[in-house]
């Protein structure tokens, strides 16, 4: 161990370890709303205005998103001035899915049950996405002693009073349902000899209804989705990237520009509805954040839909997860789920003291740590930066040895990796950029205002608001994913598709020169850039290339 | 000055710092990566990777994300493999005594080699969940491999030509679908919501006042 951790962490531990014992079941003080929107307002990167931008053209023209979204938004087309024949279709469906994660697969399984045809496009493999990473679970009032109406009122909370009503009326009423699907398909949820559901507290949630597959909660749905998508048959186009929408004369979405990730080659896809299931923005590194996030995390959908027309909602907030890894670097920004503190384990500053209550809503908990580590001097010094203790002991404390071995067997894998044994050592961690929020705007039958264009999963905004609280976007996926794959099929059995155009990117483009926007870089981004420092390839990336 | 190491991807040499994973080292080296690079936290198996330290006899498997890079690596990645994965409907089969033989039957072939186990980057006994498998004990398969990521380098040693990752996904369905003990609460639950129990208490809430709801929310009772 002392190889790895610093002599300033190991004392600091040593102040943890002592008073370890008499923070053992004390319920902390939770903050009141004032004192939540005070740290908020100080230490929440959503509020720092340097970090965002107000948009030139397209449908949000003079609202704020995050610097490096508005540098995409207001990107250069990968297909301008390049001739495409839309003549020449190399795919013709009835539905188009555009993205393998959770609301990719659950909208293709849906649409297959309606007898749509039905076409997965991915650029990298399907399951390769932000869903196979969550680890903490997925929200459902399916307990006596809970209820859909106490699950809304949780998530509205924790979304400040955001939520679009009528997609989280949805997203709670079909709960329930989505956790019996996922059952009846094969997953695994942990549960009591009885068959009852084995369910914790997440942050913000005043009944325990995180339902969670040990902490492979995401990966374990994610796979079985992906089992099943194969076993019906349904295509898969993968390693192949979409790079714009197309429109029909009307003004309807028609299809989509397809690339070939290693090869380029391009190809059109035509299609009587779109479903957008892009996922997250993670890999944009807001800011300056390390992320949690899947490598193909780059808001491709938001460009593509934007660039057609679609308007944005809540883009400007950000979910960055209080606890990511802070230490060692191999693992930086990576996800500590949120579990950890469902099952007991407390924020520590340097001094071995519980500065907060570890289950506020995700916000407030990572503004609080910036501000402990920023504002009072109270981080643990690491090479990379302030950090905060995570007190992991305390679950075995709490719950009996071997619990973490049984409930986090992939967190414990992971630290173990790099020599640290979360079950007798406590962890650092730091706030990492981890979901976002806001999206496309779509209505409660998950359509945009364009025709024929509907958007599933982490790239439509509105159901939570300002802030999701954990184990609603798995909820969110399952949901979300299976209705617009339902009514996607549906409408597409009444669409009449016109001549097929990409005038709405000459448009674009023509827009923005006429506002003077010079684009800074090509979008959709496709993949982030990274080099680790190496000098010799400082010049190889003009834009967006994050140093970790 | 950092300190550096000499690895060899594919054969090729380049100079990284010690202190990166393979596939940060990579990165540095200058690879932008398209295949073999998926969730960077060890969930998706994209990663998979086989080297081998000049000088030694033993092959190593490992996820790139996950381990770090050493002096004189040779590596290999492993970023797609040809598994055999068989089409069945879940609602179809049942988990009877005989539905592996009909599906993967080259799992009664494994000659006990243990070269899978020596393989899995999870540390899981491979080996011995087949063996779970071959006695349809599909309960304790499930258990036995959950941790799999389906990075198939199991598979790539396997003798037998078993890819074990759709043996144990398979298991794993069966358990969930049909083994583990049925959840009534969640049946009652969706029966209510189909009975339309929810329907008047959620509008009337979503229909309140924004201070009330306000108000709702911050005395609301929390669970201990």
């Amino acid at each position: 161990m002392a190889n790895v951790l610093t002599q300033e962490m190991l004392d600091s531990i040593k102040k943890v370890e002592a008073s370890r014992a008499s923070r053992i079941g004390v319920e902390l003080r939770r903050m009141s709303a004032e004192e939540k929107q005070k740290v908020l307002s100080d230490f929440h990167p959503d509020y720092k205005s340097e970090g965002f931008s107000v948009l030139t053209v397209g449908p949000n023209k003079g609202e704020k998103v995050p610097c490096e979204l508005a540098d995409l938004l207001q990107g250069k087309s990968r297909i301008l001035g390049v001739d495409i024949d839309l003549d020449n279709i190399a795919y013709d469906v009835d539905v188009l899915i555009i993205g393998g994660g959770g609301a990719g697969a659950s909208a293709a399984i849906e649409s297959d049950n309606n007898g749509a045809k039905t076409m997965i496009v991915t650029k990298l493999r399907i399951g390769d996405a932000n869903t196979m990473m969550a680890e903490g679970g997925i929200q459902a009032a399916d307990k006596p002693n809970d209820s859909p109406v106490t699950h809304y009122l949780d998530a509205l909370g924790g979304g400040h009073y955001y939520n679009k009503p009528e997609l989280l009326k949805r997203l709670v009423m079909e709960a329930p349902e989505a956790i019996q699907w996922l059952n009846n398909l094969g997953v695994m949820f942990d549960k009591e000899e009885d068959g009852t559901m084995y369910t914790t507290h997440g942050g913000g949630t005043s009944r325990k209804r995180m339902h969670a597959c040990a902490d492979y909660s995401g990966a374990e749905i994610m796979r079985v989705l992906r089992d099943e998508v194969i076993n019906r048959g349904i295509p898969v186009v993968d390693f192949t990237s979409v790079i714009e929408l197309v429109l029909d004369e009307d003004g309807q979405c028609a299809g989509a520009v397809l690339q070939n990730m290693e090869t380029g080659e391009q190809m059109i896809a035509r299609a009587k509805t779109v479903i957008i299931a892009t996922g997250g923005a993670g890999r944009l590194h807001y800011q300056g954040f390390p992320t949690s996030n899947h490598y193909g995390a780059t808001a491709d959908g938001l460009v593509l839909g934007y660039r057609a027309g679609a308007k944005l909602l809540y883009a400007d907030t950000i979910q960055y997860h209080p606890t990511g890894v802070a230490y060692p670097a191999q693992m930086l920004g990576a996800l500590v789920t949120e579990k950890v503190r469902s099952m007991g384990a407390q924020l520590i500053n340097v001094d071995g003291e519980a500065f907060m209550n570890p289950l506020e809503t995700r916000d407030v908990t990572a503004a609080s740590i910036i501000r402990e580590c920023k504002q009072n001097g109270k981080g643990v010094p690491t090479p990379l930066g302030a950090a905060i203790w995570l007190d992991t002991p305390m679950i075995e404390m709490i719950h009996g040895a071997g619990t973490i071995e049984k409930k986090l067997p992939g967190m414990l894998r992971m630290y173990e990796k790099f020599g640290i044994d979360m079950r007798t050592t406590p962890i650092l961690i730091y706030p990492t950029l981890h979901y976002q929020n806001g999206g496309l705007d779509v209505t409660d039958e998950s359509v945009t205002n364009i025709p024929n264009l509907y958007v599933a999963g982490e790239a439509a905004g509105g159901v939570h608001g300002r802030n999701r609280l954990m184990g609603n976007s798995l909820l969110d996926v399952i949901v979300f994913g299976r209705n617009a794959g339902k009514y996607a099929s549906a409408h597409s059995k009444g669409v009449k598709l016109g001549k097929l155009t990409l005038s709405h990117v000459d448009k674009f483009a023509k827009e923005m020169a006429d506002a003077g926007v010079e684009p800074k870089v090509e979008s959709p981004l496709l993949l982030p850039s990274y080099t680790h420092g190496n000098p010799k390839l400082a010049d190889k990336y003009t834009w967006g290339h994050t140093e970790l | 000055m950092e300190d550096m190491v000499k690895i060899y991807i594919a054969g090729k040499m380049y100079e990284v710092p010690a202190s990166l994973t393979i596939m940060n080292a990579m990165e540095y080296a200058g690879y932008q990566h398209k295949r073999g690079c998926g969730c960077r936290a060890g969930f998706c198996g994209a990663c998979a990777t086989i080297y081998r330290i000049k000088g030694e006899t033993e092959l190593k498997f490992c996820l790139a994300c996950q381990t770090k890079v050493q002096e004189n690596m040779y590596i290999a990645s492993l970023p797609f493999f040809p598994g055999q994965k068989k089409g069945y409907e879940i609602e179809a089969i049942k988990p009877t005594e005989t539905i592996m033989m009909e599906l993967y039957p080259e799992i009664y072939s494994c000659i006990g080699c243990n070269a899978c186990t020596k393989a899995c980057p999870q540390g899981l006994n491979v080996m011995q969940y087949i063996a779970y498998a071959q006695r349809a004990e599909y309960e304790k398969c499930a258990e036995a491999s959950f941790d799999c990521i389906a990075c198939n380098m199991c598979a790539s040693r396997c003798p037998a030509q078993i890819t074990h990752s759709m043996v144990s996904l398979l298991a794993r369905r069966l358990n969930g679908k049909y083994i583990q003990p049925h959840s009534d609460h969640v049946d009652n639950r969706v029966q209510e919501i189909i009975n339309g129990e929810y329907n008047q208490l959620i509008e009337t809430l979503a229909n309140k006042p924004l201070e009330e709801i306000k108000e709702l929310y911050n005395h609301r009772d929390i669970e201990k």
